[in-house]
């Protein structure tokens, strides 16, 4: 198709677009340390995640990574690698970032050290295109380690607010201790295997006569990538960080930074400990996922359902939906195993638009100091009544009605594992959806059915924010247009799963 | 692509309706409905299928395919078309959208554009419901319905609205769950990569299950009938799963019950005679007695519930337990007679609940109450209304030419012979006793309110109902009545489709 071959190296071009971009505002930000021009540096923001999301977008389409196109490009010897899987996520991790920073123009109208903000917003999203490449422990480590030190510094960047600063220092302290057990877990299984490249420590693993140590690296890196994707029992730190940061931030990393953790996952998993040659050495990690994906979703699901603020329901429901995206590793044990690892990857797909969109939601109610509970939300339709549709949209979606694109990944999700032979897990999923539309309603209620009350009456008199309402529109008409539109995103995520399974 | 124009055009008449002023909503909104209407009915003249949709050697009126997601092996596509079970029922959908939009005029008095919008919408999803033949999509548009009922209850219901909105969302919802689970764990076990439910039906029947290493056909197939007929039944509803109905229907504004009633319980035995008693008609004829006796407690229990109710709205409500309950005898029936007279009964129980449902509302919106207790008499001051309420209250208790007496008779006849059901002339017998309990309470209720000195314990004046509030009723009476003398309207196609399916024996009288 192109006249011209692109170099190897071009393949990274997302990332090091996200990258540049971060430097960029760092230049910007020196050559005037007090700038508050707020449309620059949201502009350029925006501008280099968009480039980075057509880049993608270009890829995705000419083929790159698949076999039958222009095949897996491996880079650094390995090190870091370019398939459909690493595409469809940086997909994700562009679409959300973008969103992102088209609201924080408004989110940010008042505060200092923006050019600060949209930076470690970049380089976050460059610790995520990388994760999603990593092909060996050490760029997955690093690239893991760059997305962290972003985040901690962005949950606590409203520092005059008290929450924001404590919900920094404790995702700073877990997070901290879960990359100490993350990288020595990594360590034990050099130990066992004697390499960090992850197809040499497939090899590798099968001779190994320390299973012993091999299991417990292999036990202690699934706890550092549940850390990441916010998986029960390491999920404690979600519901603080996310109600604590700025609600932009809390949807960055409640939609990319767990899509994030969760490719990590799916190829450490897959392509590192390949199931069938460890259940043959005895270390069954399919069974830990399965338990873990339970327990994710049924205690983020009643967690959720118990709380009164809208924004700690939405991260406990994000750490219910991150019990969903684990059937994807956890059943992969049955037949057809790429269609519920696919499935998995198009729920992901979904999730970020839908999970980002609510989170945004929230950041137009803070925006308009409208309050944080159920209650505070009654109403809101009479003043807003086209972010509340939206609105409407990302609940049910997330809830898993038709007609928008959450009804697709999840039905799918769950006919995948049932396809696989686990049912029960699929029968779970199904509970816990019904336990959902509980609460997700409760939001819909409040905005539609309830009467409005004294906060809502007294907003819409400050100009209007364009920015956010921007993003929770095209957040919405994504989630909508991604039902019709199903066919690419599961044709790929299917390709993207089947060229990483053996 | 008829089908197609119809659920589009139904669609983006929603989003008309929503954009539009409340002045105006009503009678947009009615202007709009007639567009699918006269569409159904164009249809309906033009109907040119044989056979059942399912089986092999039907052909369907107005199908068309078209590819949407493949996953891996499997495909999911876009499958609609109308066989002479499905043909009825849109029709009734768009008939009584229509009516019940118009009824909606005088009750409807805030936030109108977005009610008929919501309306509307729910008519896409119902049509959409009837015409899809293809697992996924026929599934999206079974979700989208719930969407609708929620906020159609939860903004414009009665005082307990938001208690009822979540609980029909929720319930229905699991339901569906658990249907979904049921029906795909089916599918991934067939030879058959696709969700295309005449391929699955077909392949069901010809026995090519098979069953993972962990269990066995049977088992598999037990299983999937019963979390499939548990879900299914919820929407019917069939008692024990019938709680959430009452409470649906008492706070839903009437045309919302209409709908409720009229069209929305079908997709219950609507996706029974599908999936459980096409696809896996030889689990439902092995345990045709079980099934047969939930029928006949949905009979006799929903009758002795309608009998104690005093709010007249109830009162309708349960006895729709009731009614269902003879669609469901029919079915185990697996008879000529059965399974079409439930079909009929649907179509029938459509415009009679639809008819009594309004009747009441219009009552309610003179009267502001519902409560047997409270008024005594109104024949003198409404006759129009009341004399409409008598005839459909007529046709639910099975009155010779109409449509209510056509349907149960149909029943009782293929449930009375049925060989499939052992012990079926108990069965009937029972059931039967249902109609002496309906016409006890329909009479003792009527007898009530309608008749007698005129009293009110309300500060309402009692006034003569405005036209187009009655005339709906009186246009639901004539369908009624025309069913009634003429049940060949739609009978006749419907036992082409039925004849087809695995187990049903013509029945006397032939099946042809």
């Amino acid at each position: 198709m192109a006249a011209y071959e692109l170099p190897t190296w071009a393949a990274l071009a997302p990332a090091l677009i996200l990258a540049a971009t971060s430097l960029v505002l760092l230049v910007v930000d020196s050559i005037d340390p007090d700038s508050s021009n707020r449309p620059l540096l949201a502009g350029t923001a925006t501008a280099g995640s968009l480039l980075a999301l057509a880049v993608t977008g270009w890829y995705l389409v000419a083929g790159v990574g698949d076999p039958s196109g222009r095949g897996v490009i491996e880079l650094f010897g390995g090190q870091l690698v370019v398939d459909r899987m690493s595409l469809l996520f940086t997909f994700i991790f562009t679409s959300v970032t973008s969103m992102v920073t088209v609201a924080s123009y408004d989110y940010l109208r008042d505060h200092s050290y923006q050019a600060e903000y949209y930076s470690l917003i970049m380089l976050a999203a460059t610790g995520m295109a990388t994760m999603a490449s990593a092909a060996s422990l050490a760029t997955v480590f690093v690239s893991f380690e760059l997305l962290s030190l972003s985040s901690y510094a962005l949950v606590a960047f409203l520092k005059e607010n008290r929450g924001s600063v404590e919900a920094g220092l404790k995702y700073f302290l877990i997070g901290a201790l879960s990359s100490a057990v993350f990288v020595y877990g990594i360590s034990l299984v050099y130990a066992a295997t004697g390499s960090l490249e992850l197809t040499a420590v497939a090899e590798a693993a099968a001779g190994t006569e320390l299973v012993g140590v091999l299991g417990l690296g292999v036990l202690m890196v699934l706890a550092g990538v549940a850390f990441k994707t916010a998986s029960v029992p390491f999920h404690f730190w979600a519901p603080e960080a996310y109600e604590g940061a700025p609600a932009p931030i809390s949807a960055f990393l409640s939609s990319a930074s767990k899509a994030a953790g969760f490719v990590v996952a799916f190829r450490v998993f897959i392509v590192a400990f390949p199931v069938e040659s460890f259940l043959s050495l005895g270390v069954d990690w399919v069974f830990a996922v399965q338990i873990l994906a339970v327990v994710t979703m049924t205690l983020g699901n009643f967690a959720a359902a118990t709380q009164d603020e809208v924004k700690r329901m939405l991260a406990y429901s994000s750490v219910g939906h991150a019990g969903y995206a684990l059937i994807g590793l956890a059943a992969i044990t049955g037949p057809n195993s790429e269609l519920v690892l696919g499935a998995g990857m198009m729920h992901l797909v979904v999730y970020g638009f839908m999970n980002t969109g609510a989170f945004l939601f929230v950041a137009l109610a803070e925006y308009w100091d409208v309050g944080r509970t159920f209650e505070d939300y009654n109403g809101l339709a009479s003043r807003a009544p086209v972010a509340s549709l939206a609105m409407t949209v990302f609940m049910f979606s997330l809830a898993g009605l038709p007609p928008f694109g959450g009804f697709a990944s999840k039905y799918i999700l769950f006919m995948g594992a049932v396809n696989a032979g686990f049912w029960w897990l699929a029968a779970v999923g199904a509970i816990n959806s019904a336990l959902s539309l509980y609460y997700y309603s409760r939001v819909v209620k409040a905005l539609w059915i309830e009467d409005p009350g004294d906060d809502v009456a007294s907003i819409g008199l400050r100009s209007q924010p364009v920015g956010l309402y921007a993003a929770i529109v095209v957040a919405a008409v994504m989630t909508f247009a991604l039902l019709p539109a199903f066919g690419p995103v599961s044709s790929t995520a299917v390709d993207a799963a089947t060229i990483l399974l053996p | 692509m008829l089908i197609e124009t119809l659920i589009a055009v139904t669609f983006v008449g929603s989003l008309v309706a929503f954009a539009a002023p409340n002045r105006y909503a009503g009678e947009l909104a009615a202007a709009i409905s007639v567009l699918p209407l006269v569409g159904s009915l164009v249809m309906y003249s033009r109907f040119d299928g044989s056979g059942n949709a399912l089986l092999e050697g039907g052909t369907l009126a107005f199908e068309n395919t078209a590819e949407w997601i493949t996953l891996g092996s499997y495909s999911l596509n876009w499958h609609v078309g109308l066989d002479g079970i499905s043909m009825p029922l849109v029709v009734l959908t768009t008939v009584l959208t229509t009516l019940a939009i118009v009824s909606a005029w005088t009750p409807i008095d805030e936030r109108q554009s977005q009610f008929y919008g919501l309306v509307l919408f729910m008519e896409a999803g119902l049509l959409g419901v009837f015409a899809a033949l293809d697992f996924f999509v026929w599934f999206v548009f079974w979700e989208a319905v719930l969407v609708p009922l929620y906020l159609l209850i939860g903004v414009w219901g009665g005082p307990r609205r938001k208690y009822a909105a979540i609980k029909v969302f929720v319930y229905t919802n699991v339901a569906s769950l658990a249907m979904f689970i049921g029906f795909v764990a089916l599918v991934f076990n067939l030879p058959v990569d696709t969700f295309d439910l005449p391929t699955v039906a077909q392949s069901l029947n010809a026995g090519e299950l098979t069953a993972p290493a962990w269990t066995s056909v049977s088992t598999l197939k037990n299983a999937a009938f019963l979390v499939m007929f548990a879900g299914f039944a919820v929407k019917v509803p069939v008692v024990p799963f019938h709680t959430w109905l009452p409470d649906a229907h008492v706070e839903a504004p009437t045309p919302v019950s209409v709908l409720l009633a009229g069209v929305l319980l079908k997709m219950g035995t609507y996706a029974l005679l599908r999936f459980n008693f096409t696809m896996l008609s030889d689990v439902a004829s092995a345990n045709a007695e079980l099934i047969a006796i939930f029928a006949v407690v949905s009979v006799i229990y929903g009758a002795l519930l309608a009998l104690a109710q005093q709010d007249l709205k109830r009162i309708v409500a349960y006895s729709s337990v009731s009614s269902m309950g003879y669609v469901l005898l029919g079915l185990v029936a697996y008879t000529t007679y059965g399974v079409g007279g439930a079909t009929f009964q649907m179509i029938s129980h459509g415009l009679i609940s639809g008819l009594m449902f309004m009747a009441v509302g219009v009552i309610y919106n003179t009267t502001h109450t519902r409560m047997v207790t409270d008024m005594s008499g109104l024949a003198d001051r409404m006759p129009v209304t009341v004399g409409i309420l008598i005839g459909g209250a007529f046709g639910y208790m099975g009155l010779p030419l109409m449509s209510g007496f056509a349907a149960e008779f149909f029943v009782f006849l293929g449930a009375f012979r049925s060989e499939t059901l052992s012990g079926a002339p108990v069965f009937t017998a029972v059931a039967m006793f249902g109609i002496v309990i309906v016409a006890g309470y329909l009479l003792f209720a009527m007898q009530r309110t309608l008749f007698g000195p005129f009293r009110l314990d309300t500060d309402y004046e009692v006034t003569r109902a405005p036209l187009h509030d009655v005339a709906p009723l009186f246009a639901l009476l004539l369908l009624v009545i025309a069913l009634g003398v003429a049940p060949d309207l739609f009978f006749e196609m419907i036992r082409d489709a039925v004849n087809e399916m695995p187990l049903v024996e013509a029945g006397i009288g032939g099946g042809n």
